[in-house]
């Protein structure tokens, strides 16, 4: 799988660069400035990019708004976009398109090497990666939106599992539930929060983010 | 007073607003009626001022010090009444130019009071020495007795003269000069003109001076800078505290935690690689509390996007339902940001106890930055100090911005930050310099000429017929434009000093507010 990263971090790139190379991954550029990475993306093409927000030259949202801009040249184009820290803004502007294919982690989650990479390859096959704060802050907004509070706590636990990106599978894996007791709640969840059901992970995932984006 | 911020709603008076026909003559002659009752003032004005001035000059020349205070007292109670009637009838604001009172004596812990080198028994003396300097010291006192002396004359010319013009008029009329009829006419289309001289006039008499203004300025820039760097110092030593108790103390145990396992990977790798996991946990948590602590130092999305994404970001974040409207074409300074960053974020913490809907509003108007933050909630809001809104209060303070809240019961809450200069601008001020400059220093200059000999001097020797004509215009004018002629030298002395003030334009900040 070609993955162009941009980090401006020397450190931190070529440990990242070590990291995906140890699982298998290519590397077909490692940049650290936005306009390095745009023009990446748009050269190699890659299966996804792992890019971190604030690059130079300006240290503000380079690398964001060069991930957008490649997204509308190249849709669909998976990205995993690492930063210190989480903002509902950004992960918004990401999702905006609808199409997946978008990943949005805290820094921290690369520690974790498996599930950073469990993450990237997510993100390479379309899906979504959305870091547990996002969604902590996203069900914070939503605390007054009266049927998320409905929720039983069970439930709750597999909506956050869910908006995070994670199939029926893992959900499962992780709350030592088998597959069709985790797909009876997400059945409750979708019928609660009165959304139309789909067999399409990637879709009942956008739809749950989309549902809990709107508050 | 001065001292207090700029206020948020300036009142300007807009004096040229169009009207109907009507409108417009009824503005005529509510300027006549205002005229006539202005000058009625002079009933009070005149005894006052005899006393007043006797009492100066008793305790000057007397020494009988204690008529001193009294007598100022006098003069600024008719001063202040003035200003009052000025504010209802012509509609210009004349603020205070007095410095503060002195604070009252205190008490010494034996139980004495002390002035200079003095102790006393009891607190009067020290007392009425601290006011007798207060008056003594303040330019504001003689200014106010010069008034005093000049005022009645300027008065009797532009605020009773139209309706004298009047009287004078039908008098020559009556005698059998018909182009008399001219004058009433003219009384009547000048009567607003000379009021709103008399008004610009008076603000130059009454009103602080740029003198007094920059003392004021100073005196409340000193506040709010001490203010600033206590609350900065405030700041630094709460980051301090809670590096030392969070993050610092946890990145010792990340390497304690790692020094351990180094010591055990040979011996007990099992036993190291839980070690290590706890690291990674501990350091993850360090993280977790450094992007907390950095999140209330500068929060990073207001670095990345600015203002206007920093309040998106906060009102997505916020359980409330909330609208956010941004109106800025340039990024204020970032200080400015931060400020208004973290007093919004406390509005909408604090709408968030009551309310179920917000409505943020950020704008320019002119140079200032106004940010409106309306709620549903039951009102009632209010300032306590040392709460959440004084708080914002002070920051704001920091760049001469103001809060204005308003919370009926029931509601809504509706609050109003200003800052009046976050903005740049995009019309340089006007300098005093070339034309403007010349006409200023023109009138400042000459501006007595008229006013005082060939005016006032010049009345007393048409009342007392003096022999002599010396360089007198009036005495050689034919005798029914003589008086005409004393009260014309006089409005155009009074025009000339206003016209003197209203260019110098530091008397009047308001003035620069558009209509």
């Amino acid at each position: 799988m070609r993955v162009v990263l941009a980090e401006d971090l020397h450190l931190l790139r070529e440990g990242l660069v070590l990291l995906l190379r140890a699982h298998g991954f290519e590397v077909v550029a490692a940049v650290e400035s936005g306009p390095d990475l745009l023009a990446a993306l748009i050269e190699h093409r890659p299966d996804v990019a792992v890019v971190d927000v604030r690059l130079p030259p300006t240290f503000t949202d380079e690398g964001l708004q060069a991930a957008l801009t490649a997204r509308r040249q190249i849709p669909g184009l998976p990205v995993l976009v690492l930063s210190q820290h989480v903002e509902q803004l950004y992960a918004r502007e990401l999702l905006a398109d609808g199409t997946g294919g978008i990943g949005y982690l805290l820094k921290d989650r690369v520690f974790n090497a498996e599930q950073f990479i469990d993450a990237v390859r997510r993100v390479a096959g379309g899906g979504t990666a959305m870091d547990p704060e996002v969604i902590a802050k996203l069900l914070a907004s939503n605390s007054r939106n009266e049927p998320v509070v409905r929720l039983t706590p069970r439930e709750r636990e597999v909506l956050e599992l869910m908006a995070e990106g994670r199939s029926n599978a893992a959900i499962g894996q992780r709350l030592f539930l088998s597959e069709s007791a985790v797909g009876k709640h997400t059945a409750n969840i979708f019928a609660k929060l009165d959304l139309v059901p789909s067999d399409d992970d990637n879709r009942r995932v956008l739809a749950v983010l989309a549902y809990l984006n709107d508050k | 007073m001065y001292l207090s911020p700029p206020p948020l709603y300036a009142s300007v008076h807009c004096p040229h607003e169009p009207g109907s026909p009507k409108l417009e003559a009824m503005k005529h002659i509510k300027a006549l009626g205002y005229g006539v009752a202005l000058s009625a003032v002079v009933l009070v004005q005149i005894p006052a001022a005899l006393v007043a001035i006797a009492g100066v000059l008793l305790s000057f020349i007397l020494g009988m010090v204690f008529l001193f205070p009294p007598s100022i007292r006098l003069i600024r109670a008719v001063a202040r009444l003035d200003r009052q009637l000025i504010h209802r009838w012509i509609g210009i604001k004349i603020g205070e130019p007095y410095n503060p009172k002195p604070p009252p004596p205190v008490r010494q812990r034996d139980g004495w009071y002390r002035d200079g080198r003095t102790l006393y028994r009891k607190p009067t003396i020290p007392a009425f020495n601290a006011r007798l300097n207060w008056f003594l010291r303040d330019p504001a006192t003689y200014r106010e007795l010069v008034w005093l002396l000049i005022d009645p004359w300027t008065r009797a010319v532009l605020v009773a003269g139209p309706t004298l013009l009047i009287g004078y008029g039908f008098y020559q009329v009556w005698l059998g000069n018909l182009w008399a009829l001219a004058f009433p006419v003219a009384a009547v289309v000048v009567a607003p003109l000379a009021l709103r001289i008399y008004g610009f006039y008076a603000t130059g008499m009454l009103g602080p001076t740029a003198n007094t203004q920059l003392i004021g300025q100073v005196r409340h820039l000193n506040q709010v800078r001490v203010e600033a760097v206590d609350s900065q110092a405030a700041e630094l030593r709460r980051i301090e505290r809670d590096l030392h108790d969070g993050a610092q103390a946890r990145m010792v145990a990340v390497g304690m935690t790692i020094g351990a396992a180094e010591q055990l990977i040979t011996s007990d790798p099992a036993a190291a690689k839980a070690l290590l996991a706890k690291a990674r946990e501990a350091s993850a948590t360090a993280l977790a509390e450094l992007r907390q602590l950095v999140r209330g130092i500068h929060p990073p999305v207001l670095a990345e996007r600015g203002l206007g994404d920093a309040i998106r970001a906060l009102a997505l974040d916020s359980p409330l339902k909330v609208e956010v409207e941004v109106d800025l074409d340039e990024r204020p300074e970032s200080p400015v940001e931060s400020a208004v960053y973290f007093s919004v974020a406390e509005l909408l913490a604090n709408a968030s106890r009551h309310a179920s809907n917000v409505a943020i509003d950020i704008s320019r108007r002119d140079r200032a930055l106004r940010v409106t933050v309306v709620d549903d909630g039951p009102g009632g809001a209010r300032s306590n100090p040392g709460g959440g809104l004084a708080g914002i209060e002070r920051r704001l303070a920091t760049f001469d911005g103001v809060l204005a809240l308003t919370s009926p019961p029931g509601g809504p809450t509706v609050a109003t930050l200003e800052l009046p200069f976050a903005l740049s601008t995009e019309t340089p001020e006007p300098k005093h310099t070339g034309w403007r400059g010349m006409l200023m220093a023109l009138c400042w200059s000459v501006c007595w000429i008229p006013l005082i000999p060939q005016g006032i001097v010049a009345g007393f020797f048409l009342i007392f017929g003096a022999p002599t004509k010396s360089w007198f215009l009036a005495l050689y004018m034919p005798e029914p434009l003589q008086w005409p002629t004393v009260f014309g030298m006089i409005a155009l002395g009074a025009t000339m000093l206003a016209g003197g003030i209203v260019l110098s334009g530091s008397v009047n900040p308001d003035k620069a507010v558009s209509c």
